[in-house]
């Protein structure tokens, strides 16, 4: 592939991609403009420049973030503890799953990997509702409530993030070779040592692809957590957050574009240092998935 | 493992008993109709108590599979607590009249035939179809030209990777109502040929849900594409090119068949997810639009997908038993679609 390319196809290409970006980037840049004007500016002229200030952005958060439908600090903190709280668990015992399946070569672990295989083509529609009573069910006979609880939302992320997690978990650990285990239980290891001194330590570039993966869904997902935690709880995670906030507040747009702008916030910054690792766990798990 | 036996078994009792006792004094305040706010913590703990003493108790014979047995326990409890048990109970529920807490009579298959007289619900089957065809294609089509685009050498490719791919890590909510201003507040003023916004009438608020999502999944389906072309060796192309192949030749004739795993992975991605969609069809248009006359009904549901369609039913209808119906239809249609997807694609692989 030596042959030069001519240059005036080179610039050709690089204008149509600058006009994608463009195109892409351009409902961000919108949303930057317009949370720093009034509502009579953004009607007026929503793409120009004219009657932006940094003082009618403070005041625009000032009333998004203290808003008692949308509360930003309180469900971002409640979005961050959730998720961090599901991926840690989903890791771990994603990770313990995975490990039993491949190393217990029984009818029941075959039968537990193929349960979580064909489980993995379910919608959630179809369980979302029995959901939320077997919940209720269960909150009431272990006396925690499910429902409307942060154990409660972790619990059902366990349950469904289970089988992307172990699947994907499963394929990585087949390829450890089974030599290191037997040195290490040679050695004097209990096989809970092994796991966690010699494999789990091995498990660190998949485990980042599946923290990722997991926790892109669970950060933006909005079905399960408007489902189990109401709109109007007290716990609520962004999406409803959001969700709540616009439903209540019907064409004033510099305010639904500033939570808008809140929302998005912390995803890119996010994005912004972990920008390799983010897009090559994303590929790496439809790949594997 | 021998030498501390002796000193690890008084704390493994401690932990069995003290857990048992817990346990039982959980269950017993359950059954006796008590309603204090311990009940929980205490169950929990015995259980981990039980747990614990079984675990370190150094005589028992099979260690290995005690291990195995708690480390598949609480994943495998989660998932039969929230996917296993709610499914069976929704198969058993969609032949109930269940109204989200209880069921007074079995209806037998009363709600399957309920929802092919009702024609907003065929309505939603037939956009999804036709939503899930459009975004297969136009999906896929985008991120295949836009991955070839960036695997040609050129300045900043980083940057325009990252960017094309960022749309996906906002989610549907957020966006949908991003897109919402766009649509009514922007484009009606960009272009002045535009007198209505799009989300007003149906057939070109439909349309808008294929612009978001194209806009929205494009970019990661471009960096499957990517990756996919990356895997086509260098020596090929450069034999390729000293044949005198030019580059259309080599797209479809070396490119396109050595990617065709990855093409197949797209499609099931695209698929799947189209078909699920729900987010941006909520935050966008919330299902709105009219159809004047459609089987003879008047339909205000134009862009109401099947998934919304599901959730309106249960939650803003309050029919449960009728939703948790038309979930199971929407979940046979879409175990059937994907198994014949992968079908399809398989045999395609192979004859290439």
């Amino acid at each position: 592939m030596n042959r030069k390319e001519p240059t005036s196809r080179v610039i050709l290409k690089f204008v149509i991609a600058v006009i994608i970006a463009i195109y892409v980037l351009f409902p961000f840049a919108l949303v930057v403009i317009n949370s720093c004007k009034q509502t009579a500016d953004i009607t007026s002229n929503p793409i120009g420049l004219n009657g932006m200030s940094i003082g009618q952005l403070m005041k625009n958060m000032n009333d998004v973030v203290n808003n008692p439908n949308f509360l930003f600090w309180h469900a971002f903190g409640f979005s961050v503890l959730i998720t961090v709280l599901s991926l840690v668990l989903l890791a771990l015992f994603g990770a313990m799953t995975a490990w039993v399946i491949c190393r217990n070569k029984t009818k029941w672990a075959t039968l537990i990997y193929f349960t979580f295989i064909a489980s993995m083509i379910i919608p959630f529609q179809v369980v979302m509702l029995p959901l939320i009573s077997t919940f209720r069910d269960v909150g009431k006979f272990v006396g925690i409530p499910m429902l409307q609880s942060v154990p409660g939302i972790v619990f059902a992320y366990l349950g469904f993030g289970g089988a992307m997690t172990v699947f994907i978990l499963t394929g990585f650990i087949k390829g450890i070779p089974y030599d290191l285990e037997e040195a290490a239980s040679i050695d004097g290891c209990r096989p809970e040592q092994v796991f966690f001194k010699v494999i789990f330590p091995l498990l660190t570039p998949v485990i980042t692809t599946v923290t990722i993966l997991n926790g892109m869904w669970i950060w933006n997902d909005y079905l399960l957590p408007s489902m189990m935690l109401g709109q109007n709880g007290v716990v609520k995670t962004l999406p409803v957050a959001v969700q709540a906030f616009v439903g209540s507040y019907v064409k004033q747009w510099n305010l639904i574009l500033t939570a808008a702008l809140l929302a998005i916030i912390p995803m890119i910054v996010l994005f912004l240092f972990a920008q390799k690792q983010i897009m090559n766990g994303m590929i790496e798990g439809a790949v594997k998935g | 493992m021998k030498e501390d036996s002796g000193s690890k078994k008084l704390p493994a009792l401690i932990c069995l008993v003290g857990g048992a006792i817990l346990l039982i004094w959980a269950l017993a305040l359950d059954f006796s109709g008590s309603k204090v706010g311990y009940r929980g913590a205490l169950l929990v703990i015995g259980l981990i108590g039980i747990i614990m003493g079984l675990y370190i108790f150094p005589t028992l014979k099979y260690h290995r599979t005690l291990v195995y047995v708690v480390f598949l326990f609480p994943l495998l409890f989660a998932f039969v607590v929230t996917v296993i048990i709610p499914l069976f109970l929704g198969l058993f529920y969609s032949f109930t009249n269940w109204n989200g807490i209880r069921y007074t009579e079995f209806v037998g298959v009363a709600n399957y035939a309920r929802m092919f007289r009702q024609p907003s619900f065929i309505w939603s089957i037939l956009i999804t179809a036709l939503f899930v065809v459009f975004n297969m294609i136009l999906v896929n089509l985008v991120a295949f030209l836009l991955a070839l685009l960036c695997t040609s050498k050129l300045k900043g490719m980083g940057f325009f990777r990252a960017s094309y791919f960022l749309p996906n890590l906002i989610g549907g909510i957020v966006l949908g109502y991003i897109w919402q201003f766009v649509f009514s507040n922007v484009a009606t003023k960009i272009f002045s040929g535009m007198k209505y916004s799009m989300l007003s009438s149906t057939g070109t608020a439909f349309m808008a849900i294929i612009i978001v999502y194209v806009w929205q999944y494009a970019g990661y389906i471009m960096l499957i594409y990517i990756t996919g072309l990356n895997t086509v060796p260098a020596e090929v192309l450069e034999a390729s090119n000293i044949d005198g192949a030019n580059a259309i030749q080599t797209l479809f004739q070396i490119k396109i068949p050595m990617i065709a795993p990855t093409i197949t992975i797209c499609t099931f991605l695209t698929l799947t997810s189209a078909f699920k969609q729900f987010d941006v069809n909520l935050s966008l248009t919330n299902g709105t639009g009219s159809v004047a006359d459609f089987l003879g009904q008047y339909l205000t549901n134009g862009t109401q997908m099947l998934a919304l369609n599901i959730y309106n039913t249960a939650v803003v209808e309050n029919e449960y038993a009728f939703g948790q119906a038309k979930a199971f239809l929407f979940f046979i249609i879409l175990a059937c679609v994907s198994i014949l997807q992968v079908r399809i694609s398989n045999k395609k692989e192979v004859e290439l």
